[in-house]
């Protein structure tokens, strides 16, 4: 595997609809995707990371920057990207009426596979995705995640070496996240597919992608390998405190706690240098205030630990399933 | 899993290496007519899960204003008229006003962006959507032209010229429900719009013209499901004249190129934006 293959150079803001302010989603994003990685876009909503996807498949004309998916100029040739990529958007309003496999079928059709090889793809895809038993159904008469599956099954029809997905396992179970995870794999280790995703769920997040894209206010504020990432906060540890009724404040230890604590109801958060951590955890579990504890947790940092300590404007961090 | 070191390349840091020249192979792009034969195929299979919109609401307002208009109109030129414009009134109902909510909701939704990452010409989308909703016509039309004939004792010996006007009359009205769609701002002016068409139709349609003052037989002179109209009412005398029957199925059929052409151009245009 060879490096750089793909390279997305300065990506500008686009301005915002007139009667709103103007909004610069995208601020002169730079990312280098390489071939064959699952490169993770992570943010907070409207970060801008669904307007850079819209610019990066050709919906959207970016103001300024170019975007170069495997040597195709996108701004110059919007009309290339649906015939290099399949995106997943996160509306499934056009299938909506179909059965699971008409709407896989259709697609394929739609990105060019005559019918014989349409339906077989459609037959390989549903199989593989386990939809089989719901595949006579709509689309619409299904749960959130089944129909999320359905689409993904769509966006498979048809091979090509860029997926991008926005949000691909919202709503899923686990059986059908594991899925979806499976079939990217597959077609990575087959076909070298590349694919970009764009995701708020922090676990996902540090397990299957190669590396990731912290997004916030239309910046990239940082780009890394999941681990990579965690080792730039790793002099802190996360404690959670979370007290029975209320906190023991007139310990004193606990009323100094208390300034560094993000309070939310009866749970406390704290990020602590680690010989901190250990005295805190050893003045709750000790004395006067064990006995308004409830229950604690000590834990290594999580990409979301990064996201705030890279100081992302969403304080209350990115949604965690 | 490749792991590799850190590429933050900050702000607009013009030292990018360039991409390896081999670009990559492009996929075929989806031809006109089976991409067109694919989208009309599932938006035909759409019935199936919205049977009532699609196909009975139309036909129970019509069968309903025919009923009605009995109660005014005697047999005659006037009932020929009655049942003429509201069968096609079904055409206006499906292929202007469904069709306009269809395409506006689905603007509206981000829809469209599923077709717009396909490499799927836009005449294939549009034409497909219209086709199907033109055939979601042809019960509806059929079944208010025969009770229509029946509640009026008019002759059903013609009925063959709805195969002409149905696609005909379809595909202007269709034409301009999907213009009306891709082309408002907003979902809910889309609903306007094609509601007004429809409302434009029953009225100027279905009423007998000779009643009318010179400022709405205008107006009626304007809507192209007027001679789809005329054209299936001229059908019932004893000798119709068929020049003047072709020459009105000649305008719709004019008005669906024109508007099934700006319809696709309304498309490109909403797809990328």
């Amino acid at each position: 595997m060879r490096g750089l293959s793909k390279t997305y150079p300065p990506v500008k803001g686009r301005r915002g609809t007139p009667g709103t302010p103007e909004v610069r989603a995208t601020d002169g994003v730079t990312l280098d995707v390489r071939r064959g990685e699952i490169f993770g876009l992570l943010g907070p909503n409207g970060a801008g990371k669904s307007t850079l996807v819209r610019q990066l498949t050709g919906l959207l004309r970016p103001d300024g920057g170019s975007v170069e998916i495997l040597g195709h100029d996108i701004v110059r040739h919007p009309e290339r990207a649906a015939r290099i990529l399949a995106y997943l958007g996160q509306e499934s309003s056009a299938l909506d009426e179909l059965t699971v496999s008409l709407a896989a079928e259709t697609t394929g059709r739609l990105r060019g596979l005559d019918v014989r090889r349409a339906r077989a793809e459609r037959d390989a895809v549903i199989e593989e995705l386990g939809l089989t038993p719901i595949a006579g159904r709509a689309l619409k008469k299904l749960s959130g995640g089944q129909r999320r599956l359905a689409c993904f099954a769509a966006a498979l029809v048809g091979e090509r070496p860029l997926l991008v997905l926005d949000e691909p396992t919202t709503g899923m179970d686990p059986v059908a996240r594991r899925a979806v995870w499976a079939a990217v794999d597959r077609r990575r280790a087959e076909h070298g597919t590349t694919v970009l995703l764009v995701t708020h769920n922090v676990i996902e997040a540090e397990t299957v992608l190669d590396r990731v894209a912290v997004l916030d206010q239309g910046r990239v504020i940082a780009c890394d390998t999941p681990a990579g990432l965690k080792e730039q906060v790793s002099g802190e540890v996360r404690v959670e405190l979370v007290w029975r009724e209320r906190a023991p404040l007139d310990v004193p230890e606990v009323a100094v706690l208390r300034e560094r604590a993000v309070e939310s109801g009866r749970r406390w958060t704290l990020r602590l240098a680690p010989e901190e951590a250990r005295a805190a955890v050893a003045t709750v579990t000790g004395g006067a205030a064990f006995a308004a504890l409830d229950d604690f947790t000590l834990a290594t940092p999580s990409l979301e630990d990064v996201y705030l300590a890279l100081g992302g404007a969403a304080r209350q961090g990115l949604v965690k399933v | 899993m490749s792991v590799v070191s850190a590429q933050v390349l900050p702000g607009d840091a013009p030292a990018m290496p360039q991409a390896a020249r081999g670009a990559a192979e492009l996929g075929p792009r989806a031809r006109l007519w089976p991409s067109l034969a694919a989208v009309y195929r599932a938006q035909l299979s759409r019935a199936r899960v919205a049977r009532i919109p699609l196909l009975f609401v139309a036909t129970f307002q019509s069968v309903g204003i025919t009923v009605m208009m009995r109660g005014v109109v005697d047999s005659g030129g006037e009932a020929q008229s009655v049942v003429a414009g509201s069968s096609v009134l079904v055409v206006a109902y499906v292929a202007l006003n469904l069709l306009s909510q269809y395409f506006g909701q689905l603007r509206a939704s981000g829809g469209l962006d599923h077709y717009a990452t396909l490499p799927v010409p836009p005449a294939a989308v549009v034409l497909g959507a219209a086709g199907a909703y033109a055939s979601f016509t042809v019960p509806g039309t059929l079944v208010t032209a025969v009770f229509g004939c029946v509640l009026f004792g008019l002759p059903l010996s013609n009925l063959w010229i709805l195969m002409a006007v149905i696609p005909l009359a379809g595909a202007a009205l269709s034409g301009l429900g999907a213009a009306c769609g891709l082309l408002a701002p907003r979902p809910e002016l889309a609903t306007l719009l094609g509601q007004l068409g429809m409302s434009a139709a029953l009225l100027l349609g279905v009423l007998p013209a000779d009643r009318m003052p010179q400022i709405v037989r205008l107006a009626r002179d304007l809507l192209p499901s007027t001679y789809g109209v005329e054209a299936y009412a001229r059908t019932f005398g004893a000798h119709p004249d068929w020049a003047v029957v072709l020459a009105d199925l000649g305008v719709c059929a004019g008005v669906g190129v024109v508007s099934l052409a700006v319809a696709t151009w309304a498309y490109r245009r909403a797809a990328v934006r």
